[in-house]
């Protein structure tokens, strides 16, 4: 009989965290009979949208062998400016006008991370944890600080789009939005550009070892640079569809959620060191996440208790694979 | 044996008059320097010599000062990395420049899909790529395996299909053999043999060639930045290459014998660790110097790292003036009085950025503190004591200890573990990366130290370093020891068929 | 990643640069608002206003200095400060005075600081015994330490205290704000231990190269141990001054100091990869900050500028340090230039 599973798929962290995923579903159907719904899965698709896009970016910044804590500020200035942009100067314009704004806005500031990371070759934590600040402090400073509840006509109306709309045999609605579908765009296109690409797979070789991506002659400051504007073009797309969904800009939203992205994705199997992480991987940390955030109480927990539950998550996601890397090295010797 | 091949040779690189300044410094001077296709050249040199500065003008990586430079009859006037590689000169440097996190096949594919400036990614078309150039090197590695995976002799070949992949005319080895064992040495040489036959041009980067002196044609020796011998590799033998290298033959005595009285210092008993080293006994005595030899991957590291504790046996005993030594616990093993000084300097040896004082002081911290509170005072005079001792040549104390030459590294290392006064010093490479000058001053260092009374422990696999120091020396295979020799009964020569048989 | 080359110069090192830096803005500020940045009122807020993320700047240093980073400082401070409150809450009297109060303040302190402690040993075992990356360690257990304090006080804020809390972080000793000179006191013991001391000096010189250090016999295991719990103390101690100040202990407070103590340490020249780092530096980096923020409060800039001009002074102070001029290509282009 042939091996169905090699040793590699079950050390990895994301059959790990797919066994924690189903471990949890099980029980949480235990407890409560209606927990394997629709419309449970609709809540966690709709909870993982803004999230998701941040893992991807977060995600493919680690894979480069970097570390971006931006993003979050990236999102707000972008979401936030285009909103006022908007209701002063175009408010009939429609949805997608806003969000091709924001995605703008969100690659600009991408590129001012760019150049300070590629060009001055600056370490990728330092340079987003100044630019998280400026980012921040300039929108609030110079753009504004109120919160905005008269979204434009149209990015209202983008919130009501639904993609799936029904009701469940116990007579509860359920619905998701078609701003699943940028999740979806997103992840494919990141893909794409990841697994299809020779940039792709650059962003990987760099991840790898700059000092030999250098030497074989790839462009290592040209694929920095796009990996910085991408990144905050998806920010842009988080930022604004988060503002859209919730009916509301909040200048003060996002901003303090970049550790837990970077948490999700790192219980995906994404390495701080670069060079590792899947798309698969993301998706199953952001998920793990959000059905923690959600569910946690349906298994019996208090919800107070979701943070200890998230950061024991992580501890056990990153710890077990370091304490067997370093027994490994242990034995071998 | 390695005479003309049928038909004329055409010349593949032409170096003329080749000059290089750095700031002040002249690294080359007036170097002509050539190579054929299908020509295995020996570009020798000690450390500092220009060899490094050759080979980097060549790829593109540095500009020379002056003279010209062609390729395959084209003539250059700048060359960068991308030029140099278009025209076929490809370097495999020492780490190999592999990306760990990328499978083989995608390694060995990436620089020809580059220099294609081809945007998409082809799965199929890289391992294509991969298995073609595999088949012409005549080797088999998976092509789905991560790279970090693959033991250093396979990450080697790798790194000789990448740059075959993409159309290499010249093949430079930076000193490909240092981590290969004697079995990979062989088939790497077979692989090159392959390659000339191809046409293709290979030269060897190395202070250490007399494995690879059998498939060279040429020998180019470079000293201070100057050409000093150039010749067919029939007329080099390994004393001849040193004396040109060094300038003068450095003749080295032999050790004084054993006391024959003195008392066993450390005694190990079936020392032993799976898939490492298996049964190892041996007892040193007081003032005696033991080798430790054996090819890479004999598991003579992995011995002197668990002596030292840093690798922890799972068998055996190792008894140090009859008191028993805590194994795998460098703390217990230090206490006990061994010093080891490890095989790489610059990562395992010293704090690069650190001050030459703090590198020695480092090591008695404990001795100059009360509640621990540090006597700065005494603490520096003692490790100043000892920088001096040893001799280390620096205009500051303070200086950091990256602005040393090898030879001056390997003395603050030794002086830190001189001034805990050990009974037992476990050296590990004492001169690997030391010009020739600052390796004999090194191996008066270790005579004195044993007449003194102290116990060393040599791990080396340079045969005249270890005749030149150990009274005996124990040979290891596979994890065993196979021989115990006394030094004064053995040539070199016999020492090499010993080990490599 | 090494472009940190020695350079001998004028200003060579970075705390000298940042001593200019806080002199230039202390300066400026002085001249463009006369007479109130100037003023004993300045002064006298300012020094009750930056001890306590100053504090968690120190705590962030110290881990920093061996190539980690404890991004647990405001969970672990936080959380003892919760304990400490939820001690003095459900035993003390609120209105007790005299002896019997300053004993359970007492009390409540060295609580509170063997819960830092704790908290630290905690990241200190899962950093040196199994392994983990630092800034996983302490991302995961500064969520686990935040969600205790959650979980502790079901997420509100814990009041009611004796008078005598409210005088740690609000009065004064011979005119001087208590916790200017507590922060005094604790970057003055850092610096002791950190240059006079046997654990200092393995501190830099692990940070400086682990493998080297594990190669020279140091106990690493118990050295990095050590430092968490360290920086798990004056976390704790941060924590007590917060409570203090605002007479109440809350699972959320002080969640943006996280973020400004890493970008304190690192503004102070501490490298983050380990190695180097004064706390002479650091303290110039907090009054640098302060100076500004104080300033410009009172040229009527918005409070979320001080934000911004961080952010620019930390981007200018790296591009500062690690670069030899501004031009474009300027960077170890090839070692032929230096």
């Amino acid at each position: 009989m042939k091996k169905l599973f090699s040793k590699e798929f079950l050390t990895r962290n994301e059959t790990l965290v797919g066994v924690v995923i189903i471990a949890f579903c099980i029980l949480a159907s235990f407890a409560d009979a209606n927990f394997m719904s629709i419309p449970t899965l609709t809540d966690l698709m709709r909870g993982g949208i803004v999230l998701g896009i941040f893992a991807v970016a977060a995600m493919l910044v680690l894979v480069s062998g970097g570390i971006d804590v931006s993003f979050t500020a990236v999102a707000v200035f972008a979401m936030y400016t285009t909103t006022l942009f908007l209701i002063n100067y175009a408010p009939d314009m429609p949805w997608y006008f806003a969000f091709a704004i924001s995605i703008i806005i969100g690659a600009g500031l991408g590129a001012i991370n760019g150049v300070f990371i590629a060009w001055f070759g600056l370490p990728t934590l330092i340079v987003t944890l100044g630019t998280l600040s400026i980012y921040r402090g300039f929108v609030l400073t110079f753009v504004g600080s109120k919160l905005i509840s008269n979204l434009p006509p149209d990015m209202r109306g983008f919130s009501r789009l639904m993609m799936v709309r029904g009701t469940n045999a116990d007579g509860s609605f359920y619905s998701l939005p078609w701003a699943f579908a940028a999740l979806v765009g997103v992840v494919v296109l990141t893909w794409f550009i990841l697994q299809r690409t020779m940039l792709g797979r650059a962003i990987f070789a760099i991840g790898g070892s700059v000092e030999s991506a250098r030497r074989i002659g790839i462009n290592v400051r040209a694929v920095q640079f796009f990996i910085y504007i991408y990144v905050g073009a998806l920010s842009g797309l988080a930022g604004i569809i988060h503002a859209s969904m919730s009916r509301v800009a909040n200048p003060f939203d996002l901003v303090g959620l970049e550790l837990s992205v970077i948490a999700a994705v790192v219980l995906g199997g994404a390495r701080l060191i670069g060079g590792h992480g899947t798309l698969t991987g993301t998706i199953l940390g952001v998920s793990l996440i959000i059905l923690v955030r959600n569910s946690l109480i349906v298994i019996g927990i208090p919800s107070t208790w979701q943070s200890v539950a998230i950061g024991a998550l992580i501890l056990l996601g990153t710890g077990l694979p370091a304490w067997q890397a370093k027994r490994a090295a242990a034995r071998a010797a | 044996m390695n005479t003309l091949d049928s038909g004329a040779k055409n010349t593949l690189i032409e170096m003329r008059s080749i000059v290089k300044n750095y700031t002040g410094v002249v690294a080359l001077d007036d170097v002509d320097f050539s190579v054929s296709e299908g020509e295995a050249v020996c570009l020798v040199g000690e450390n500092g010599s220009g060899k490094s500065t050759l080979i980097k003008i060549l790829a593109g990586v540095e500009q020379a000062s002056a003279g010209q430079i062609s390729i395959g009859g084209k003539n250059f006037d700048t060359l960068t990395p991308r030029i140099a590689a278009a025209a076929g000169v490809m370097v495999i440097f020492q780490d190999f420049s592999l990306f760990p996190n990328l499978s083989v096949a995608e390694n060995i594919a990436f620089s020809t899909q580059l220099s294609e400036e081809r945007r998409l990614f082809n799965k199929g078309r890289v391992r294509q790529i991969a298995k073609e150039t595999l088949i012409r090197v005549g080797v088999d590695i998976d092509l789905d395996a991560r790279v970090e995976t693959l033991p250093v002799a396979h990450k080697q070949l790798v790194g000789i299909c990448r740059a075959l992949a993409s159309n290499a005319r010249l093949i430079i080895m930076d000193e490909p053999t240092t981590a290969l064992t004697e079995r990979e040495v062989s088939s790497l040489l077979e692989i090159i043999r392959r390659l000339k036959s191809d046409g293709v041009a290979v030269i060897f980067v190395s202070h250490k060639l007399a494995e690879v002196l059998e498939v060279s044609e040429k020998v180019v020796i470079l000293r201070n930045g100057k050409k000093v011998a150039e010749g067919p590799a029939s007329d080099f033998d390994a004393a001849s290459l040193t004396r040109n290298m060094t300038g003068r033959d450095v003749a080295e005595g032999r050790p004084n014998p054993v006391d024959p009285e003195a008392p066993i210092l450390l005694s190990a008993k079936n020392l032993g660790k799976a898939g490492a080293f298996e049964d190892v006994s041996f007892d040193l005595h007081k003032g005696e110097v033991l080798g430790i030899s054996g090819l890479l991957g004999s598991g003579r590291t992995s011995l002197a790292k668990a002596l030292f504790g840093l690798v922890k046996a799972d068998r055996g005993t190792l008894d140090l003036d009859g008191e028993v030594v805590d194994l795998g616990n460098p703390l217990a093993a230090a206490a006990a009085g061994i010093g080891y000084v490890p095989e790489d300097r610059l990562t395992e040896g010293l704090f690069l950025t650190q001050s030459i004082v703090r590198n020695v002081a480092i090591g008695r911290l404990d001795n100059h503190q009360r509640g621990g509170l540090l006597d700065l005072n005494g603490l520096w005079q003692e490790a100043t004591h000892w920088i001096g001792e040893l001799k280390v040549k620096t205009p500051s104390v303070e200086a950091p200890v990256n602005s040393l030459s090898g030879g001056n590294q390997q003395r603050v290392v030794l002086a830190r573990w001189l001034s805990r006064a050990p009974k037992v010093l476990i050296l590990n490479g004492p001169s690997v990366g030391v010009d020739v000058g600052s390796k004999s001053e090194i191996h008066n260092i270790i005579s004195e130290l044993s007449s003194s009374g102290i116990g060393i422990i040599v791990i080396s696999d340079d045969l005249p370093e270890l005749l030149a120091t150990c009274q005996s020396i124990l040979v290891m295979k596979s994890g065993r020891v196979t021989d115990k020799i006394f030094g004064s009964d053995i040539s070199e020569t016999d020492l090499a068929q010993r080990l490599a048989s | 990643m090494s472009n940190l080359k020695p350079k001998s110069n004028l200003l060579a090192s970075p705390e000298a640069r940042l001593a200019l830096i806080a002199i230039v803005v202390f300066v400026v500020m002085s001249i463009l608002s006369p007479g109130r940045f100037l003023s004993v009122a300045n002064a006298t807020s300012m020094a009750f206003q930056f001890p306590e993320f100053a504090i968690l700047a120190l705590a962030m240093t110290v881990t920093m200095l061996t190539g980690g980073i404890d991004l647990s400082v405001v969970g672990t401070s936080n959380l003892s400060a919760v304990f400490a409150a939820t001690l003095l809450t459900q035993f003390v009297d609120p209105s007790l005075t005299g002896g019997d109060m300053f004993m359970w303040l007492g009390i409540a302190v060295v609580a509170a600081i063997c819960v830092g402690m704790l908290a630290g040993l905690f990241n200190g075992i899962l950093v040196a015994i199994f392994g983990l990356p630092p800034i996983l360690a302490t991302l995961g257990s500064g969520l686990v330490f935040t969600g205790l304090a959650v979980a502790l006080t079901g997420g509100s804020a814990v009041m009611g205290f004796p008078v005598g809390v409210a005088w740690l972080g609000n009065e004064r000793l011979f005119g001087i704000p208590i916790p200017l000179i507590l922060f005094v006191i604790l970057a003055l013991i850092i610096s002791f231990v950190l240059t006079r001391t046997s654990f200092g000096f393995k501190i830099r010189m692990y940070g400086a190269n682990p493998l080297a250090a594990e190669f020279a016999a140091l106990d690493i295991d118990k050295l990095l141990i050590k430092v968490y719990v360290l920086s798990g103390a004056l976390s704790a101690i941060a924590g007590l001054l917060i409570m203090s100040r605002a007479n109440s202990a809350k699972a959320d407070y002080g969640s943006s100091y996280l973020l400004l103590a890493v970008l304190i340490a690192v503004l102070g020249g501490v490298n983050p990869y380990g190695g180097y780092g004064k706390i002479i530096g650091v303290v110039l980096a907090v009054l640098s900050m302060q100076f500004l923020s104080s300033g410009l409060n009172m040229l009527q800039v918005s409070n979320f500028a001080r934000e911004l001009i961080w952010g620019v002074l930390l981007i200018f102070v790296m591009i500062v340090n690690t670069q030899k001029s501004f031009g474009f290509g300027a960077k170890k282009k090839s070692s032929a230039t230096t």
